[in-house]
């Protein structure tokens, strides 16, 4: 096999591995922790912990 | 609240309002500078050089300027809002603090399908970047480029999902590479260093200066826009600089001078080394103008570092592009914009991973089977339309709460002056738009009405009215 149909071969082989280890982590990430915790984020985390915005 | 040690390693990401799991703050005004000037800079290296084909160098020079002065007015009113307003989402969530719930919803979409269709229009030119390669290098069969599209977009949802320090450390890398080859490029051919090379006079003299004249200039300013086109992307970082009040309006007006500088040197290298007539044909003339410069140099070295610049410019746009559409979309989810599953953030990465992911076969489904140029009209009218709610924002933002009633971290100067610029300007460029894309001007008003539509009928009920106003701050004028 020549080199640029090789590389085609290993562009798909590279692009499977990246796609299955996001489905595979995602899966289990969501099997793992709870609802509640993965979607606990709240915006606005900064100006409540250290700014009252009041001018002075 | 002022007990609570926003340095510490065990509270990090831990913070009020029931947040267990928040995105990162690691980032600083060189992550924030990359990720603004990496989504826009492949602008450089091709799209542009169209603008010489409406209206020849002339016409393409005063796109380039008209093109930044609008964006500079964008630069300054981002880094005055989202400083204050520092959130995921960027112009969504202050669509959403400012002026409403059926703006927010609107400007989210623009800005989802503008970074979505951008990412798939710099996967379709990375595939097409290799197999230029494997034509240079003598390969004489058809190269499949499916598998380097996919490719592109897989390594780069994969990095955008596994952190965003390394993503946009990444980004800072091959961005800064990209804009220095300009740099040697434009030092290697202008005379600077070594004997010049330019034929500006020749090439831009009689017919070639203005050849379809004013209104040349006017079609013009649509591919002007390339140039500039994505810069506004800092604002997404928001959430996960250190802080936000400093590295925002650093990071993004370093941003547009940087790109006012890189705009203008490869109009200059360009039009004095490509004859308008192949150079505005980004066709089946000059693809990579940048790069046909360095070729037309004669020098190897140059051409190898161009080439390379070309393609690290394509991959920086992409995981900009990715990096910015999935915080858009997971902060939609997260006020219930979108079904709220899409505003989970990864425990260990913390990324917001289902958005990455969801955001990946939309992306693959337009990079191999839409057409490039419809891909990247649709982007640039999605932009434009964000462009036109900018000045309105900032207007009601300085009306609503004036200076003074609240920090800023940035207060633009001149107000109202860069907003009724931008809106002016804007209004130029939907003209400009419309001589040449009408059609999928009207489609794509039609499409965000029936979005409009649907939202205020069906979605609204599902939107969290209260808890999504977090800002601590008073309550706004004449409310």
């Amino acid at each position: 096999m020549s080199f640029w149909p090789l590389m085609e071969f290993a562009a798909w082989a590279l692009a499977a591995v990246f796609g299955l280890y996001i489905v595979i982590d995602w899966l289990r990430t969501d099997a793992t922790y709870s609802e509640e915790v993965l979607t606990s984020s709240r915006e606005g985390e900064i100006e409540a912990m250290t700014e009252e915005h009041r001018v002075h | 609240m002022a007990d609570i040690d926003i340095t510490s390693q065990t509270m990090d990401g831990m913070g009020p309002h029931g947040t267990k799991v928040g995105l990162l703050r690691v980032l600083g005004p060189a992550h924030v500078w990359a990720l603004g000037v990496g989504i826009v800079l492949v602008g450089e290296y091709m799209g542009w050089n169209f603008a010489v084909g409406k209206g020849g160098a002339y016409a393409a020079l005063l796109a380039c300027w008209f093109a930044g002065i609008l964006y500079t007015c964008v630069a300054m009113i981002d880094s005055e809002v989202t400083s204050t307003v520092a959130a995921a989402g960027g112009q969504y969530t202050q669509a959403k603090h400012i002026i409403g719930p059926l703006m927010a919803f609107n400007v989210g979409l623009y800005l989802v399908f503008a970074y979505t269709m951008l990412e798939a229009a710099n996967a379709i030119t990375a595939g097409y970047l290799v197999s230029e390669v494997a034509r240079l290098t003598g390969y004489a069969a058809e190269l499949d480029q499916r598998p380097f599209i996919v490719l592109v977009i897989l390594f780069l949802a994969w990095l955008n999902y596994r952190g965003v320090l390394a993503t946009l450390t990444f980004n800072l890398v091959i961005t800064a590479i990209a804009f220095t080859a300009i740099l040697i490029l434009f030092l290697s051919t202008s005379g600077v260093i070594g004997a010049g090379e330019m034929h500006h006079a020749e090439l831009m003299a009689g017919q070639a200066a203005l050849p379809y004249g004013w209104i040349g200039v006017l079609a013009s300013v649509h591919f002007g826009l390339w140039f500039y086109l994505g810069i506004e992307g800092t604002t997404q970082a928001a959430e996960e600089v250190r802080s936000p009040a400093r590295a925002l309006p650093f990071g993004t007006l370093a941003g547009i001078m940087t790109l006012l500088i890189a705009a203008t040197l490869t109009w200059y290298i360009c039009v004095g080394l490509i004859p308008w007539e192949y150079l505005g044909d980004g066709v089946n003339g000059s693809v990579a103008p940048l790069f046909d410069a360095a070729r037309l140099s004669g020098h190897q070295p140059l051409v190898w570092l161009l080439g390379i610049g070309t393609l690290f410019a394509t991959l920086a746009s992409a995981n900009g592009c990715i990096n910015d559409a999935s915080r858009a979309w997971f902060a939609m989810g997260r006020d219930k914009y979108l079904p709220g599953w899409f505003g989970a953030v990864h425990p260990r990465f913390r990324t917001p991973y289902r958005s990455i992911v969801f955001l990946v076969p939309i992306a693959l489904a337009f990079a191999l089977k839409a057409p490039l140029d419809q891909v990247v009209t649709f982007s640039i009218l999605s932009g434009l339309l964000e462009y036109t709610f900018m000045p309105l924002n900032v207007i009601m933002f300085r009306r609503k709460w004036p200076m003074g009633s609240i920090k800023r971290g940035y207060e633009h100067p001149f107000h109202p002056v860069p907003a009724f610029a931008l809106l002016a300007l804007c209004s130029v460029a939907f003209f400009a738009v419309f001589l040449g894309y009408g059609t999928q001007l009207v489609a794509m008003i039609i499409f965000y009405i029936v979005a409009s539509l649907w939202f205020h009928f069906r979605r609204y009920r599902f939107v969290s009215r209260a808890a999504q106003f977090t800002m601590p701050w008073p309550r706004p004028q004449g409310y």
